[in-house]
C-alpha cells in the first residue's frame, strides 16, 4: 500500500535570545493509506509540533514531508491550505468549533470551502451518525464538551480526507466520554479508510493504534 | 501545486463561501459592530450635513448677491462727497441716492435710558434690491416717514415697544418696527453697536451731523441691465480711491461675503472632519478587537484550508459592509443636520439659506465615509493574513503587536494622503487645507505623546505600593492591548475643544474687565464740544464721579508720506501700504506727555527742541508705523481740515489697546493743536451700573450729540456674541463628543470579554463582587481622568498660545471650568462604564463564560 505521509530526516530547531532550541530532531517515518498511528511522549517532547510539521500547519528546519504526494516543503502557504482542504482532516483537543455557527454550519465548512453545494443532507447524516441529530442547530456555547468534540469529529470526516489528524481528541474529556469519543474516531477512520494521526498522553488510546511513535526530547525513541 | 486540487479558488470578493462566512462570522458581533460604526455614522452625518450646508450657502450667495449689497455700486466716505465728486457720479449715468451712518446715542423717555447706536439714515429708495424684513412687515415703509427702525435685542434690552418714542439727537421720532435682517448685513455682530434706521430727512432734524462727526457718507446707485458696473469700475475705480472714496460693487460684495462665509464654513467643516477621523479610530478599534476575538476561529479556518487572503477578505466585506451602511446611513442622516444648521447659524448669516438636496455633497461624503472605513479597517484586518494555522494547536499562542509591515505602512500613506486630499477638497483652497490637515496632526500627535507620557507614568505608579484595586486599575491602562490613546483621542479632543473655547472667552472677559481698579477708566464720553467740555465735567462732579482723563481731538487726513503723495500712493497698485492706513481719517491728540497705556520704545518724548514753528515732531504708534513703512525721523505732512502740516516722527510708543481709554495712532505736542477745530473726549470711573445710567441720562439730556461708552455694556455685549458664537461651536463639538462617547461605551463594550474573564479569574481566586466593582471603578476614573487631564493640558496651553500671541493679553485661566472637566469627564466615563458593564460581577462565572464566548 503507497504512503499517505512520509517525513524525512525532519527537525525543527526554535531561535531567540542567542540560543538555538531544538524541538524535534532527525525524524523519519511513513505512514500507509487508511493506516493509524499514535505519537506519544511526555510535555514538551516535540508531538505537537511533529503533528503541526506533518499537517502542513508549520515549516520544518530541515528535512521534508511528503503528504498525500505533495512535498510541502516546496509549497506556499496558500498552497498547503489547499491541500489540507482537499486531503486533511483536524480534530483538537480544545474542538476549535466556530461559534458562532450552529454545530450543522460547522460540519459543512469544509465543503463550502471547497466549493460544493448540496451537503445539508451530508452533514446532517453525519451528525445523525455522531449521535447529534436533535443539536443539529445548536450554537458550541449549547453544547456539552463531548457534543462539541462529536462535532468536530463530523467536520473532520465530510470531507472523506485522506489522513486524520488528531491533538490530544479526548484531553478535555471525563473517561465515559472520551470511550464514546474514541470508539467514535475509530469506527469513522475504518468506515471512510482514513489514516489517522493521533497525539496523545493516554497509552490506552495509544495502543489501539497500529504503530506508535514515542518521542523523547525531539527523538524518536524504542519502548 | 495543482494535482489533486478539487477545484479554481474564485477570486475572495466572488466567492460565495466568503460572504457565506462574514455573514454567519458576525452573528455574535454585529450589534458591537454597529455600535462602533454609529461613530462613524455620526461623522459621515456631520461631514455631509456641513458640506451640503455649504453648497446651500454658496448658492444663496449667488442667488441673493445684488440684495447683499442693496445696490449695483455702493460709494462711502469719511467725509461728505465734494461737488467734483458728485459730478463724477452723475457722468454714471444711473439712479443715485445718499445717505450716512454715525455712532449715536438713543434715548428712550419711556425708561428714561440710553445707550450707544450705529445710526443709520437711508434715502426712501434703498435697499433698490432685497429688502428689511421688519415686525411688523410694514415697518419698512412707515419707518421713512417720521419712525425709527430699531434692532430687536435694543428694544429688548430697554423695554421698549413699537410706538414708543425715542430721542435721537434734537428729534424725537416713534419706534415704527423692529429691525430683523438688514441685506447684507447679519445680526451677530450689530449687537456690538445696535443699528437703528431713519430716513435722510429725519437725520437733518436731529443735527448730530457735523463736520467733526464720526460719520460714514454713503452713495449707492441702481443701473439698468445694459450697464456693466465692473467694467465701469475698472475704468473709474483708481480714481476714486485716489479720491479716498471706498467703492464696492455687487461682484466685490460677493466675493467678501464668499470669503467670509468659506471662513465659517471651515469652522463647521473641521468640526465635522474630526468627528468622521474619531469614526474611522472607531471602526479600526472595532476591527481589532473584533480580530482579537476571532484568533481561534480564523486559525481554525486557516486548518481548514482557507487562503490567507480569503480569511482576510471574510472580514474585510465585514468591515465594507459596515462602511456601506454608515456612509449611506450617515449621508441620510447628514440631510438632517443640513436642516438644522440654518438654524444654528442664523445669527450669522446675512442672507436667508434655502434649504436644498446636494446629492453632490452626500455622495462625497458617503465615499469618503467608505473610503476612510476601508482603510481605517485594513490596518487592524492586514495582520489576519499572517495568523498562523498552528495557532488552532498552540492554544498559548500570542497575537504579540508587531511593527508595521510593508502592507500596513503602505495603507498608513494612503490614509494620510486621504486625509489630506479630504481636507483640501473641502475647503476650496489647499493651503487651508494643509493647514487644517496639519493642525489636525499636531493636535492628535500632542494628544498622543500626552497620552504616551501618562501610560508611562501611570506605569511608575502602579510599581509603588499602593492598594490592590488601585495597581490593578492602573495596570489595566498600560497592560498589552490597553485602549487608553484611542480613549484619550476620542474623548480628549471634544473635551479639549470645548474647553479652550471657554477658556478663550473667561481670558477675553476678564482681559476687559477692570478688576475693582477704580484707578482705570471704565466710561468714555466723546464728541463733546469745546463749549461743552465745562458742562459735562459739571455733570460728572455733581455726581461724584471723577475725570480721569479730558483728551482733545482734532481729526486730519495724511497727505504726504516721506515725500511722496498718499493719493499718488493709492493709486500705485504695487505700494504695499495697506490702503486704509493711507485713507482714514486719523484722530490725533496733543500733549507732551506719556500715556498709562503707553510705553516708549524709541527716540525722545516729549521733544526736547520745539518752539512751535517749523516741522512739528510727532510720536507714532509702533503698529501703524510698521504699516506705513516709516521709521524715526521721517516726514509725514497731514492736512489738518485744509492745513498742510509737516511732521516728522521723533518717538515711537507702544499702546496697549485693551484699555478702555483713549488711545492715538499720532500725538502732537502741545502748541499746535489747540486752536484747530475738534471736540473732546473725556474718561471716568463709574462704580455700578445705576451710577452709570444716571449719568448717561443727564449728559444726554443736556447734551445730546455727546457719545458714551460704557464698558459693562461692552461687556455685556461681548458676552452676547460669545454665547452665540459658542452655541455654534457647541453645536459641532457635539458631533465629536457624540463619536467621542460612542467609541468610549463601544471600547469598553468589545473589551467586555476581557474584563469578564479577568473579573471571573479574580473571583475564582477569591476577590469579592465589590472588589471587581472597585477595580472596574479605578479604571475608569483613570481612563476618564486621565483624557480629562490630556484636555485641560492642552486646553491650557492653547489658551495660553491664543492669550500671548493672538490676544496680546494676560493668561488668566478660569480655573471652575478646568475644575469642571476634571470632574465632569470621568464621572461621564464611569457611567459609561458602569451601564456598558453592568451585570458582569453580578452572574455566576461560567454562566458570563458560556454567554461570551
Amino acid at each position: 500500500m503507497s504512503a499517505i505521509l512520509e517525513t524525512k530526516q525532519l527537525a525543527k530547531e526554535f531561535h531567540g535570545g542567542g540560543h538555538t532550541l531544538t524541538v524535534l530532531q532527525d525524524l523519519t517515518f511513513s505512514l500507509a493509506a487508511g493506516a493509524t498511528c499514535a505519537i506519544v511522549g511526555p510535555s514538551g517532547s516535540g508531538k505537537t509540533t511533529l503533528l503541526g510539521l506533518c499537517a502542513g500547519l508549520d515549516q520544518p528546519t530541515r528535512g521534508s514531508v511528503l503528504l498525500a504526494g505533495h512535498d510541502l516543503g516546496k509549497l506556499s502557504e496558500d498552497e498547503r491550505a489547499r491541500v489540507r482542504r482537499d486531503h486533511v482532516g483536524f480534530v483538537f483537543q480544545s474542538f476549535q468549533l466556530i461559534p458562532t455557527l450552529t454545530a450543522l454550519e460547522n460540519v459543512m465548512v469544509p465543503k463550502e470551502l471547497a466549493g460544493e453545494g448540496q451537503v445539508h443532507g451530508l452533514a446532517v447524516e453525519l451528525l445523525t451518525k455522531v449521535g447529534l441529530k436533535d443539536r443539529l442547530h445548536h450554537y458550541p456555547t449549547q453544547l456539552s464538551g463531548g457534543e462539541q468534540q462529536r462535532v468536530a469529529l463530523a467536520r473532520a470526516f465530510i470531507n472523506r480526507p485522506q489522513i486524520l489528524f488528531a491533538d490530544e481528541p479526548t484531553g478535555n474529556l471525563d473517561g465515559e466520554t472520551s470511550d464514546r469519543i474514541v470508539s467514535m474516531l475509530f469506527e469513522l477512520n475504518e468506515a471512510a479508510g482514513t489514516a489517522l494521526v493521533l497525539v496523545t498522553h493516554n497509552l490506552e488510546l495509544a495502543q489501539r493504534a497500529q504503530t506508535t511513535i514515542r518521542l523523547r526530547n525531539g527523538r524518536r525513541v524504542e519502548e | 501545486m495543482t494535482s489533486g486540487t478539487k477545484r479554481t479558488t474564485p477570486p475572495a470578493w466572488r466567492d460565495p463561501f466568503v460572504w457565506r462566512m462574514a455573514w454567519r462570522d458576525s452573528r455574535s458581533s454585529r450589534g458591537r459592530l454597529m455600535f462602533f460604526a454609529l461613530a462613524m455614522l455620526v461623522g459621515v452625518a456631520a461631514i455631509a450635513g456641513v458640506t451640503a450646508f455649504g453648497d446651500n450657502l454658496r448658492q444663496a450667495v449667488l442667488d441673493q448677491s445684488r440684495s447683499l449689497l442693496g445696490a449695483d455700486l455702493v460709494i462711502t466716505s469719511r467725509r461728505p462727497f465734494t461737488d467734483q465728486q458728485v459730478k463724477i457720479f452723475q457722468s454714471f449715468k444711473g439712479e443715485m441716492s445718499e445717505g450716512a451712518s454715525l455712532s449715536a446715542m438713543i434715548y428712550f423717555p419711556k425708561s428714561n435710558d440710553g445707550r450707544l447706536i450705529q445710526l443709520r439714515a437711508v434715502p426712501d429708495v434703498f435697499p433698490y434690491y432685497g429688502d428689511f424684513t421688519t415686525e411688523p412687515p410694514t415697518a419698512k415703509d412707515t419707518f421713512r416717514r417720521g419712525g425709527v427702525l430699531v434692532e430687536e435685542s435694543l428694544l429688548a434690552q430697554y423695554d421698549a415697544k413699537v410706538g414708543d418714542t425715542v430721542k435721537l439727537g434734537n428729534w424725537t421720532g416713534v419706534i415704527a418696527g423692529k429691525l430683523q435682517k438688514v441685506p447684507g448685513e447679519n445680526i451677530a455682530f450689530g449687537t456690538i453697536a445696535p443699528r437703528v434706521y431713519i430716513s435722510v430727512e429725519d437725520l437733518q432734524h436731529t443735527r448730530l451731523l457735523r463736520p467733526e462727526s464720526l460719520a460714514r457718507f454713503r452713495v449707492s446707485f441702481r443701473f439698468p441691465d445694459t450697464v456693466n458696473v465692473d467694467d465701469l469700475m475698472e475704468q473709474v475705480k483708481p480714481e476714486l480711491v485716489a479720491m479716498r472714496l471706498n467703492v464696492e460693487t455687487v461682484k466685490e460684495r460677493r466675493e467678501e461675503l464668499g470669503q467670509r462665509m468659506t471662513n465659517l464654513y471651515n469652522f463647521l467643516n473641521l468640526s465635522g472632519f474630526i468627528a468622521l477621523l474619531l469614526g474611522g479610530i472607531a471602526v479600526g478599534t472595532a476591527l481589532q478587537l473584533h480580530i482579537r476575538q476571532k484568533l481561534a476561529t480564523v486559525a481554525t479556518l486557516r486548518c481548514l484550508g482557507v487562503e490567507a487572503n480569503r480569511t482576510m477578505a471574510i472580514y474585510l466585506v465585514q468591515a465594507m459592509v459596515i462602511g456601506l451602511v454608515c456612509a449611506f446611513g450617515g449621508a441620510l442622516a447628514g440631510v438632517l443636520v443640513q436642516r438644522a444648521l440654518p438654524d444654528v447659524m442664523r445669527d450669522f448669516l446675512p442672507f436667508a439659506v434655502e434649504f436644498s438636496f446636494s446629492w453632490r455633497a452626500l455622495l462625497q461624503a458617503a465615499l469618503f465615509g467608505l473610503a476612510f472605513c476601508g482603510l481605517f479597517a485594513l490596518l487592524p484586518l492586514l495582520p489576519v493574513r499572517d495568523i498562523p494555522p498552528l495557532a488552532a494547536l498552540r492554544r498559548n499562542w500570542e497575537d504579540t503587536p508587531k511593527r508595521l509591515t510593508k502592507a500596513q505602512f503602505i495603507v498608513v500613506l494612503l490614509l494620510g494622503a486621504g486625509i489630506i486630499a479630504f481636507s483640501v477638497s473641502q475647503s476650496h483652497d489647499w493651503r487651508v487645507g494643509l493647514g487644517m490637515a496639519g493642525g489636525l496632526s499636531i493636535a492628535i500627535g500632542l494628544l498622543a505623546l500626552v497620552a504616551q507620557g501618562l501610560r508611562q507614568s501611570a506605569r511608575k505608579l502602579a510599581r509603588i505600593s499602593l492598594p490592590f484595586v488601585w495597581r490593578q486599575g492602573l495596570a489595566s491602562l498600560h497592560r498589552p492591548n490597553n485602549r487608553t490613546l484611542i480613549l484619550l483621542l476620542s474623548l480628549g479632543l471634544g473635551a479639549f475643544l470645548l474647553l479652550t473655547l471657554r477658556l478663550t472667552e473667561h481670558s477675553l472677559l476678564h482681559g476687559l474687565l477692570p478688576q475693582n481698579e477704580t484707578n482705570r477708566p471704565n466710561a468714555i464720553l466723546f464728541d463733546i464740544q469745546s463749549d461743552q467740555r465745562a458742562g459735562v465735567q459739571e455733570i460728572l462732579e455733581k455726581q461724584g464721579l471723577k475725570v480721569m482723563q479730558q483728551v482733545p481731538v482734532v481729526n486730519m487726513r495724511l497727505q504726504t508720506l516721506k515725500g511722496t503723495a498718499v493719493d499718488a500712493i493709492l493709486k500705485d497698485e504695487d505700494s504695499e501700504i495697506p490702503r486704509w492706513t493711507l485713507r482714514r481719517e486719523y484722530r490725533c491728540t496733543f500733549r507732551n506727555t506719556l500715556g498709562d497705556s503707553e510705553e516708549l520704545l524709541e527716540g525722545v518724548w516729549p521733544p526736547a527742541e520745539f518752539d512751535a514753528t517749523g516741522t512739528i515732531p510727532v510720536s507714532m504708534e509702533e503698529g501703524i508705523v510698521k504699516d506705513l513703512q516709516v521709521k524715526l525721523g521721517d516726514e509725514l505732512i497731514f492736512d489738518v481740515q485744509g492745513i498742510p502740516m509737516t511732521t516728522k516722527v521723533v518717538a515711537l510708543r507702544k499702546v496697549d489697546w485693551r484699555r478702555l481709554e483713549p488711545n492715538f495712532f499720532v500725538v502732537f505736542p502741545n502748541g499746535v493743536l489747540e486752536d484747530a477745530p475738534g471736540f473732546y473726549i473725556t474718561a471716568t470711573f463709574v462704580a455700578t451700573p445705576q451710577i452709570s445710567a444716571q449719568m448717561q441720562r443727564e449728559v444726554l439730556q443736556k447734551y445730546a450729540n455727546v457719545s458714551i461708552i460704557d464698558l459693562t455694556l461692552v461687556l455685556h455685549t461681548l458676552d452676547d456674541i460669545f454665547t452665540k458664537v459658542s452655541s455654534v461651536i457647541r453645536f459641532m463639538s457635539l458631533f465629536t463628543v457624540a463619536t467621542g462617547i460612542i467609541v468610549l461605551a463601544g471600547t469598553l463594550l468589545a473589551a467586555r470579554f476581557q474584563r469578564v474573564r479577568e473579573s471571573v479569574l479574580l473571583r475564582t481566586l477569591g476577590a469579592s463582587r465589590q472588589q471587581v466593582q472597585q477595580i472596574q471603578f479605578v479604571e475608569y476614573l483613570c481612563l476618564g481622568g486621565l483624557a480629562a487631564l490630556a484636555a485641560c493640558f492642552l486646553a491650557l496651553m492653547a489658551n495660553a498660545a491664543l492669550a500671548f500671541w493672538v490676544f496680546k493679553m494676560t493668561w488668566v485661566v478660569d480655573w471652575l471650568s478646568v475644575g469642571l472637566t476634571l470632574v465632569a469627564l470621568p464621572s461621564l466615563t464611569i457611567i459609561i462604564g458602569w451601564l456598558t458593564n453592568r451585570g458582569v460581577a453580578n452572574h455566576p462565572p461560567l454562566e458570563i463564560l458560556r454567554a461570551e464566548a
